[in-house]
């Protein structure tokens, strides 16, 4: 059974890190294919990468919308869950169930929906409207993490600072922001990761300024070749440092 | 105004924006869609009406049925297969995995999910296609005798989504085997089980309840996506999604487009009805 053990493990973790592995591996290819016989490194991919204008727009661009949207989502999900939590109000079930649903929809079925209503109001495809989807993806995410991390300690220290004479805004912004704040950084870090991943609301409700997914989905369009495996390993190494950075400063003291 | 009165009249207006917002870009878009699904197209133009011909031609017309079943396959066999692999792996890394490694190897098994959804699926066309590393290796050491196509194919697919959601289960499964008090393995020990029994017996239906909620979060992200079958099944097959992508870029058959969407959405509501008394949602 022991010995069985190890040998699954070491089978499901080459079928895990296969993808991975050779993705990086080839991505060092002195060749025009990433595929086997490894012909010997070059940098020459990443270097074409790095120089290529449309793609570091597009990087630009998913930075910009995944910041702007997950700052709306979690502003929004914020005071939703700070004012569902500190009243009982009629509806209240209803209300979480309404900010709740988004989340139970195919992405592809928001982006339809919505390309549909802004062809119809006459908004163009564009970041901006890319931007509003990944909010309506985002803000039910936000909303939950941010609801359930309130329970019966935060709300009385709420009740107190309101008590005591805080204003509505200091409430919020002096008591439940700092006290609620490793769910905030999780929500905002969770969202963030979803929109800058987000691919078929981009494709669909962008046109000249698209983000890394799509760019990315372009360039696949043209075969296999060593640069879309640079792009993909630039990727995957800005997202592991972006983790490690995380573990070492913000778990790390919340596991304190 | 009373207190009471005060507090509720601050509470509305804290929920308000996000209310809006969910209202405005949610609800209204789906209405309209679902609207959209009642008309046809004639020629180019979009003529509203209020039948039900669009269903009425995916449940007759063969290519689109098909896609259903298509996607309702490829789902059910990635579901199954997915839980299958993940419960072992999940339950090794909990019990067998010294406690000082475990983090790591936990972290090793996510590891993918750090590149991003397209490059993830490219990267399987990497290593399936006919000159990749598993076709040169399978060759190369005489297994088979020529490489064998897989790539746009339902197995590539399958294998694209199977690397994905083992992942994900792997994490769900996992999180719900170290909340279980080791008594219970104990117990049943004490009272003469075998470790086989123990697993079947005790394990396995403890963990019941977050098995059934990520094999739920499986159906409905697989059934949904277009990236992995458009890349790695080809065109030989359409799924749901890729049916309705298909009706929007060569035709712009928004209302087809729209019912096909519908149709995807009861097929999920239908699946969480059906599944809804073994998922406990606050678990995940």
């Amino acid at each position: 059974m022991r010995y069985l053990s190890w040998v699954y493990l070491l089978a499901l973790f080459t079928f895990i890190l296969l993808p991975v592995v050779t993705l990086v591996v080839f991505s060092f290819q002195d060749g025009r294919l990433p595929v086997p016989p490894f012909k010997g490194v070059t940098f020459e991919w990443y270097a074409k990468v790095l120089s290529d204008r449309a793609m570091m727009e597009a990087l630009l661009n998913s930075l910009i919308v995944a910041l702007m949207s997950s700052l709306c989502a979690l502003t929004l999900g914020f005071l939703a869950a700070s004012g569902l939590a500190r009243v009982i109000l009629p509806g209240s079930a209803l209300m979480r169930g309404a900010l709740i649903a988004p989340m139970t929809v195919s992405y592809l079925i928001i982006a339809l929906g919505l390309l549909q209503m802004f062809n119809q109001i006459g908004l163009r495809p564009s970041l901006l409207a890319t931007g509003i989807g990944h909010v309506v993806i985002n803000l039910p995410l936000c909303f939950a993490i941010i609801y359930a991390a309130i329970g019966e300690h935060q709300k009385s220290a709420l009740k107190a600072a309101r008590d005591l004479g805080a204003r509505e805004w200091q409430v919020l912004w002096l008591v439940a922001a700092p006290m609620l704040m490793p769910s905030l950084a999780a929500a905002f870090f969770l969202a963030f990761t979803f929109s800058w991943d987000e691919f078929i609301i981009a494709f669909l409700l962008t046109r000249f300024d698209v983000t890394l997914p799509v760019e990315i989905w372009s360039m696949l369009r043209s075969g296999l070749s060593p640069e879309t495996n640079a792009v993909g390993s630039l990727v995957f190494l800005v997202s592991i440092a972006i983790v490690v950075v995380l573990e070492l400063t913000l778990f790390r003291k919340g596991s304190k | 105004m009373s207190i009471e009165a005060q507090e509720k009249r601050q509470g509305v207006a804290l929920v308000t924006p996000a209310l809006l917002w969910t209202l405005v870009f949610f609800a209204v878009p789906f209405g309209a869609m679902a609207l959209m699904s009642l008309a046809h197209l004639e020629g180019r133009e979009i003529v509203q009406g209020h039948d039900l011909g669009n269903y009425l031609r995916i449940f007759t017309d063969p290519s689109l049925r098909r896609g259903i079943f298509v996607s309702l396959e490829i789902t059910a066999t990635v579901t199954v297969i997915s839980v299958l692999l993940a419960w072992p792996l999940a339950w090794i890394i909990a019990t067998r995995v010294p406690v000082r490694w475990r983090r790591m190897v936990l972290l090793l098994a996510v590891l993918p999910f750090w590149t991003s959804y397209v490059v993830r699926s490219y990267s399987w066309a990497l290593v399936l296609g006919e000159k990749g590393v598993v076709m040169n290796a399978l060759v190369g050491l005489g297994l088979l005798a020529e490489p064998v196509q897989i790539m746009a194919t339902r197995a590539a697919t399958v294998t694209g989504f199977v690397h994905f959601f083992v992942m994900l289960l792997t994490l769900t499964i996992y999180s719900n085997l170290i909340q279980l008090s080791p008594n219970y393995a104990r117990a049943a020990q004490d009272l003469g089980a075998s470790q086989w029994q123990v697993i079947r017996l005790v394990i396995l239906p403890l963990t019941l309840p977050g098995v059934m909620t990520g094999a739920f979060l499986t159906f409905v992200l697989c059934i949904g996506d277009y990236i992995t079958p458009q890349i790695l099944g080809g065109n030989n097959e359409l799924t749901l999604p890729q049916l309705i992508m298909l009706q929007l870029g060569r035709r712009g058959d928004y209302p087809m487009a729209s019912a096909l969407s519908i149709v995807l959405m009861a097929i999920v509501t239908l699946a969480y009805a059906a599944s809804a008394r073994w998922l406990k949602m606050e678990r995940v």
